[in-house]
């Protein structure tokens, strides 16, 4: 698969994706855990796809799985209508890791401390070759400038701990647009950082999306931020998407009980506490070898005899929502 | 220079009582002695039994240094160097360690930032109640398991738990043994320091919720440290806001949430997207705190104030060599701020 210049912004599209990893048992009685389970979506560019979910839920197990950091148990992940997990060689590993790039929660790990923040841009401008030597230091420039770190120069020079947490983390983003990817994965980009700088990086993620028709996954726990910069939204539940579609609609109306458990949990100064659902809460236990049957149901204050026995499918809702459920949306 | 946030009776949501169980006055807290930093300068606070006092803040400004001032905690290079803490009326700045380890736990109990991790690893929950209880008080360790078993129960987990290590619980369940060690002693007033931040947001609603029945049942003050400004809005009975080593705005919740003052308050609150109305575009503060290393003149949040304007020169000039006290603007509502002083 060589560099072929393609006219058009490509998608990302993921279809019925597994991973499941070896989990304690004996030496013949290996368990494995479904993090990710018959999980399927496609990026768009232009738009933000939320991914949200508590800890455990798989989100930053697809997210890894879409960087190509692990190998799936099964599934597609297409990329420009090809099939990149069939990959094997450096190359074309390569090119695709240049198309899709990651943004990483923690900004204070992912910078070299030894290096200045020209350094962190040039090298991938080098290795994937996107401009010619000369014209790296300009280039370099350019990226700070677009994510906001002004006047460039200055910033270029500086190393990592002379920097905010705010500022660092513009520049992981700016290094993940150094190799002009179609795709960007941001897993919880701004919970490390101080709240009065989370909305900047997100108004930057949302500049990004409309001046350059990136196609974003924004891994998250918070709907909230969710909300502000996504236009779809994938809730999963224990290594499954419970329910998926337009962000405005899936949180105006949600129609998975999950859903609705996770949405009642935001703390919203607004709401009166008496306006709050109750819901029987508790706690998401890992799918280790799971039986047939809907993964919520321990929790669910809907469950009826068939969530014990019938895994329930995603079932097309209409206005591109779906939702796993069998009392709110019956096959 | 000290700032006043002395406040009247009646600005609580749930006036239990009147009476005052702390008293910051003036507080001043240095790190370091070549090139102290000051991390607290001139804070004035008062909680009263049965309230829950929310401080709220970015990283660095102070309210964990403050919650450690209180309980004497703070750990060189920190230390006190003005101001007093009452508790009751009596001064514990400069108590001896005997008088200090009776009043941790039994008069005024912490949750840590980490208390995830605050439970010793090797001994089952049950012996930390025990080694807990019986330093403070003569007791038997059958009596002593006994009343963590109680303990355990009262914040909804099984009293078997008590022969558990703390590995075999989960995150949520860690902290809600943090929670029931906290109220062993039944102090008056439990100081919390961002007891969620780290759980899941189900499990960080059922939490607080938690709290919330405790303290009701019992009667407990709360000093809820949070940097999340919309769960303090509803948990806390009254809100400080600080900013760079100082209180900016102080006032009940209610008030706060509907009539912030202070341009920094404001920011905060613009800093959370909302999850219901209009979608709009939102600014948060742009650029960072001032370093506390340097002295400071005139107003802390001046950099990032939206309202420092050259073009108005009375103001500016103000700004630029004041330090701005906090002033009653409404009952109970106290401020920190020339502009709004100025009524502009």
């Amino acid at each position: 698969m060589s560099a072929a210049a393609t006219p058009e912004r490509s998608e990302l599209e993921v279809r019925g994706l597994r991973k499941e990893f070896a989990v304690g048992g004996g030496l013949f009685t290996r368990e494995r855990v479904h993090a990710v389970d018959d999980v399927s979506f496609t990026l768009k560019p232009g738009r933000v796809t939320a991914l949200v979910g508590e800890s455990g839920s798989g989100k930053s197990t697809v997210a890894r799985l879409l960087l190509r950091l692990y190998e799936p148990s099964g599934g597609s992940v297409l990329y420009d209508g090809r099939d990149i997990t069939s990959n094997r060689g450096r190359g074309a590993t390569l090119d695709y890791r240049s198309k899709v790039q990651m943004i990483f929660q923690d900004p204070f790990d992912s910078l070299n401390p030894v290096k200045t923040i020209h350094h962190h841009l040039a090298r991938p401008l080098a290795v994937h070759k996107i401009v010619p030597g000369k014209k790296i230091d300009e280039r370099v420039n350019e990226l700070l400038d677009t994510v906001g770190l002004v006047p460039p120069e200055k910033f270029a020079a500086k190393y990592p701990h002379e920097l905010s947490g705010g500022q660092r983390q513009r520049v992981s983003i700016a290094r993940a647009l150094a190799v002009e990817p179609t795709v960007v994965v941001a897993d919880e980009p701004t919970s490390m950082l101080d709240v009065s700088i989370r909305i900047g990086i997100l108004n930057l993620i949302l500049e990004l999306k409309e001046q350059h028709g990136l196609a974003f996954l924004y891994v998250t726990h918070d709907l909230a931020s969710a909300r502000y910069v996504a236009d779809d939204v994938l809730v999963m539940y224990a290594g499954q998407i419970v329910e998926q579609g337009p962000i405005d609609d899936v949180l105006e109306s949600p129609r998975h009980p999950y859903t609705q458990l996770l949405l009642s949990a935001v703390p919203d100064p607004s709401l009166e506490a008496e306006a709050r659902v109750e819901l029987s809460t508790g706690q998401q236990t890992a799918a280790i070898d799971p039986t047939a049957g809907c993964r919520f149901r321990a929790r669910c204050p809907l469950a009826i005899q068939i969530c014990g026995e019938v895994t329930p499918q995603l079932v097309d809702q209409g206005g591109g929502r779906a939702a796993r459920c069998h009392v709110t949306a019956p096959a | 220079m000290t700032v006043s946030l002395i406040d009247t009776p009646g600005s609580t949501g749930s006036a239990r009582s009147s009476e005052t169980l702390i008293e910051v006055r003036g507080l001043r807290v240095e790190y370091g002695i070549e090139r102290p930093v000051r991390a607290v300068d001139g804070v004035d606070l008062d909680i009263r039994a049965g309230e829950i006092v929310g401080l709220a803040g970015e990283s660095g400004c102070g309210k964990t240094t403050v919650a450690n001032a209180i309980l004497q905690v703070l750990r060189p290079p920190g230390h006190i160097v003005g101001g007093s803490i009452r508790f009751r009326g009596q001064e514990i700045a400069g108590l001896d360690e005997e008088s200090l380890r009776k009043f941790r736990w039994r008069n005024v109990s912490m949750v840590f930032q980490s208390a995830m991790n605050a439970l010793n690893p090797v001994l089952r929950v049950g012996a930390q109640f025990v080694d807990m209880m019986q330093a403070h008080e003569r007791i038997s360790k059958k009596d002593a398991l006994k009343r963590a078993g109680d303990l355990l129960e009262i914040v909804g987990i099984d009293r078997r738990r008590v022969d558990s290590y703390p590995h075999q619980l989960s995150g949520g369940m860690r902290q809600r043994v943090i929670i029931a060690m906290a109220l062993a002693l039944e102090p008056e007033l439990v100081i919390m320091d961002e007891p969620t931040t780290a759980l899941d947001v189900v499990i960080q609603r059922e939490i607080l919720q938690q709290i919330q029945d405790l303290q009701r049942e019992r009667g407990f003050a709360v000093l809820f440290i949070t940097h999340d400004l919309s769960l303090l809005m509803e948990v806390a009975d009254r809100i400080a806001i600080m900013y760079a080593g100082e209180a900016v705005e102080l006032s009940a919740a209610s008030e706060l949430r509907t009539n912030p003052q202070h341009p920094y308050t404001v920011g905060l609150i613009e800093s959370f997207p909302p999850l219901t109305g209009p979608r709009m575009r939102l600014t948060g503060i742009p650029g960072t705190p001032p370093d506390l290393g340097e002295p400071q003149v005139g107003c802390r949040f001046k950099a990032r104030c939206p309202y420092h304007d050259p073009n108005d020169a009375k103001l500016y000039d103000r700004q630029n060599t004041e330090r701005p006290v906090l002033r009653e603007i409404a009952p109970a509502h106290f401020v920190a701020c020339h502009r709004v002083e100025a009524g502009t």
